[in-house]
């Protein structure tokens, strides 16, 4: 069980004891265990993990998108009512109007027979009730704002016939119709070359500037969350390993892990022939846990209270909480006595 | 699209030729002739009836037959210069090939086994013999079994009944099928799933003549509901029985086609995409999936449709009825080589068009498939 999280003010989420299972054939896995966490207005938090890590999942989850064989338990409070419990038809008062996700995929994540045309107003004839035609309005401007040039003539294209940049940016304008108070993107950038990913990390940033959305950005590219976030949450085998403000995780973080994770990136400013460092060894099998700490067998610091006792997520200083055994990191990187 | 169709039925035309070929000289290759099974008779009129079908001449020539000499002389005919019959006769003609069409309106009309010169055009048409040239001109000859009918008359008459049958099954067929395989898709691993799934199962691995004997026996006989056989002119309780024989293996292949399709499409990202967009599992499912889950049923259609149309062999015996399947078996067992060849060409034809209607289906479901 890890520790409540610093309180925020009202927050638009607010998740509690988010456990994520799958019923696999060889029994069941659980993707994500215990999590809490909430997200305040106008916040832009990074969520930052290896892939299996979870990461997506807590989303999914919240979202009601979990596959078939998934099953989430706990609670996920979006403005005081528990998305978890919603009934379907409830949910889709919610999804796609106040609480919009952005996935990993645009190549594949667009209807494919389906016309821009058809598919980005039809979300403002559900969720605002607007005709077809305002909704078509409607829907070119915010192409226009996601910088989708000469949207007119590319209003009625398939998505076949858009870049993977374009189609990102026809996800994200999709998602943004309904102006959510939370946009979920997950891994936006992933699938897109680097010139393609600073655009449309512009337009998020955009966003978040001028509709005060809140955004959890969910990615595996640490460059990415240094840019955009305020707070970070790194997890680890389906939990939070440490958490804090972008700057507090990029230059003082405190567990193992992010410490490796942050070593990993590749930097500028060291010897193009040094050999960049790498996490050892493989994320643990989510089936097999071991007692102690998940990070055990990858840890340069283990010791005998690690195997023995799983560490919980506490907090160590005012909205910095971490599960580790340690004492901490000094400014030199040496574990604290 | 157009220029993209008719190109396609351009490619078809050598496809036609090579395939009337091929079943040509392989229903030729089989031993045993057309007249093996009847009554012996003298060598004078087993060679007389041999000429009368052309089976005395080398078989290249029984398959297409170009003549030179016959072309001047068809020529000659348009221009009005007739070569005279000695310079035919010159030309290797025999003389049964010299007995033109009437020259005068309204004389003897004689036949040749050359076509006909019933218009004026097409004479390079017109200067081809033998089976193909026959065939050119819409005339898959006479049958060699059905002596008091052409090939033409046998298909024209069991055509309808075969295509009322075919089309019918497999419109009942799609509507059942895709309607099973959407909710078995929708349900997945659910019991209902496995109720349809195992009823399909159940439907493709019974063959038709066991179904149609028992559905027969149950409800025509036993229930005294429906008609046991017969056509009758097509009366709706005389297809009902032969219709669902026909559509059940195929509603248990487009229902587990379906299910397929749909299953792998409600998994996709799009879908995802379009359910976080807050639409209804409805709208999720004939807007976003539908289209995409269909597009292999589409590939399947083509040929299945042919199949059917041109008819069955168990369920036309079982069930009385004077369609084309029957036609193909028969034809082929007691070598009626036109009766099966025309079979042969109809549904190769059937095929190549139905498969490019398939096509041009498919390019309007899928945006992303161009044929240019």
């Amino acid at each position: 069980m890890s520790a409540m999280p610093e309180a925020i003010k009202d927050p638009v989420l607010s998740v509690r004891d988010l456990t994520v299972r799958f019923a696999t054939p060889e029994g069941e896995v659980s993707a994500v265990t215990g999590l809490n966490f909430d997200i305040g207005h106008g916040e832009c938090v990074g969520i930052v993990g290896e892939s299996g890590s979870g990461k997506s999942q807590t989303f999914m989850a919240i979202m009601g998108l979990l596959a078939a064989n998934g099953q989430a338990s706990g609670q996920a409070l979006f403005h005081g009512s528990d998305l978890l419990k919603m009934k379907r038809a409830q949910l889709n008062k919610i999804r796609g109007s106040r609480l919009a996700m952005i996935f990993q995929d645009p190549m594949t994540s667009l209807t494919p027979h389906l016309r821009i045309s058809q598919q980005l107003p039809e979300v403002l004839v559900i969720h605002k009730k607007m005709s077809m035609a305002d909704a078509r309005k409607r829907a070119l401007e915010v192409l226009d704002l996601v910088r989708i040039p000469d949207a007119k003539r590319r209003f009625d294209m398939y998505p076949h016939e858009f870049s993977g940049g374009m189609r990102q940016r026809v996800m994200i304008a999709m998602s943004i119709l309904c102006e959510p108070e939370l946009l979920i993107a997950d891994e936006p950038t992933t699938a897109l070359d680097v010139t393609v990913q600073a655009q449309v990390l512009d337009v998020l940033a955009e966003l978040k500037g001028r509709l005060g959305t809140s955004i959890v950005l969910i990615t595996h590219d640490l460059g990415i969350v240094a840019g955009l976030c305020d707070r970070v949450m790194v997890m680890y085998a389906g939990a939070f390993c440490e958490t804090g403000t972008v700057k507090e995780i990029f230059h003082d973080a405190q567990h193992p892990y992010t410490r490796g994770l942050l070593a990993s990136v590749p930097r500028l400013d060291r010897p193009a022939d040094e050999r960049l460092y790498a996490v050892p060894g493989q994320p643990p099998n989510l089936q097999r846990l071991p007692a102690g700490c998940t990070f055990q067998e990858r840890c340069a610091h283990v010791f005998e209270r690690c195997i023995a006792e799983r560490p919980p997520l506490a907090a160590f200083a005012p909205g910095r909480s971490k599960s580790c055994h340690l004492n901490g990191f000094d400014a030199e990187g040496k574990v604290i006595a | 699209m157009i220029s993209y169709i008719i190109r396609r039925l351009i490619g078809a035309v050598p496809t036609l030729l090579i395939i009337t070929a091929v079943a040509f000289f392989m229903m030729r290759a089989a031993p045993g002739g057309p007249f093996d099974g009847e009554r012996r008779v003298p060598p004078e009129i087993e060679a007389n009836l041999r000429a009368a079908y052309d089976l005395d001449k080398p078989l290249w020539q029984q398959f297409i037959d170009v003549r030179p000499g016959l072309c001047a002389m068809r020529f000659g005919e348009l221009t009005g210069s007739r070569p005279d019959a000695d310079t035919l006769a010159a030309q290797g003609l025999k003389g049964r090939e010299l007995r033109l069409p009437p020259s005068r309106p309204g004389g003897p009309s004689q036949t040749s086994s050359f076509l006909e010169l019933r218009d004026e055009k097409n004479l390079v048409v017109r200067c081809l013999g033998g089976y193909l040239g026959k065939v050119l001109q819409g005339d898959f000859g006479p049958s060699f079994k059905n002596k008091d009918f052409t090939v033409n008359e046998l298909i024209a008459a069991g055509a309808p009944v075969s295509l009322t049958l075919g089309l019918s099954a497999i419109t009942v067929a799609l509507f059942i099928g895709m309607s099973l395989g959407i909710v078995a898709a929708l349900n997945q691993n659910r019991s209902g799933d496995y109720s349809i799934m195992t009823a399909a199962m159940v439907g493709i691995t019974i063959p038709t003549f066991v179904t149609a004997p028992l559905l027969t026996l149950f409800l025509g006989v036993y229930a005294g509901l429906l008609p046991v056989g017969g056509w009758e002119g097509g009366r709706l309780e005389n297809i009902i029985l032969p219709i669902t024989v026909l559509a059940l293996p195929q509603i248990a292949i487009i229902s587990r086609l379906t299910r397929g399709s749909m299953i792998e499409v409600m998994r996709s990202n799009y879908v995802r995409t379009a359910r976080a967009k807050g639409l209804s599992e409805f709208t999720v499912v004939t807007r976003h999936a539908l289209r995409s889950a269909l597009l292999p049923l589409v590939s399947y259609l083509g040929p299945a449709i042919a199949g059917l149309v041109t008819g069955s062999l168990v369920v036309e015996q079982i069930f009385q009825l004077p369609g084309i399947g029957r036609y193909f078996i028969n034809g082929a067992l007691n070598r009626d080589y036109t009766l099966v060849m025309g079979v042969v060409i109809l549904y190769a034809t059937l095929v190549i068009l139905l498969n490019l209607l398939a096509d041009v289906i498919y390019r309007l479901l899928d945006p992303k498939v161009r044929y240019e």
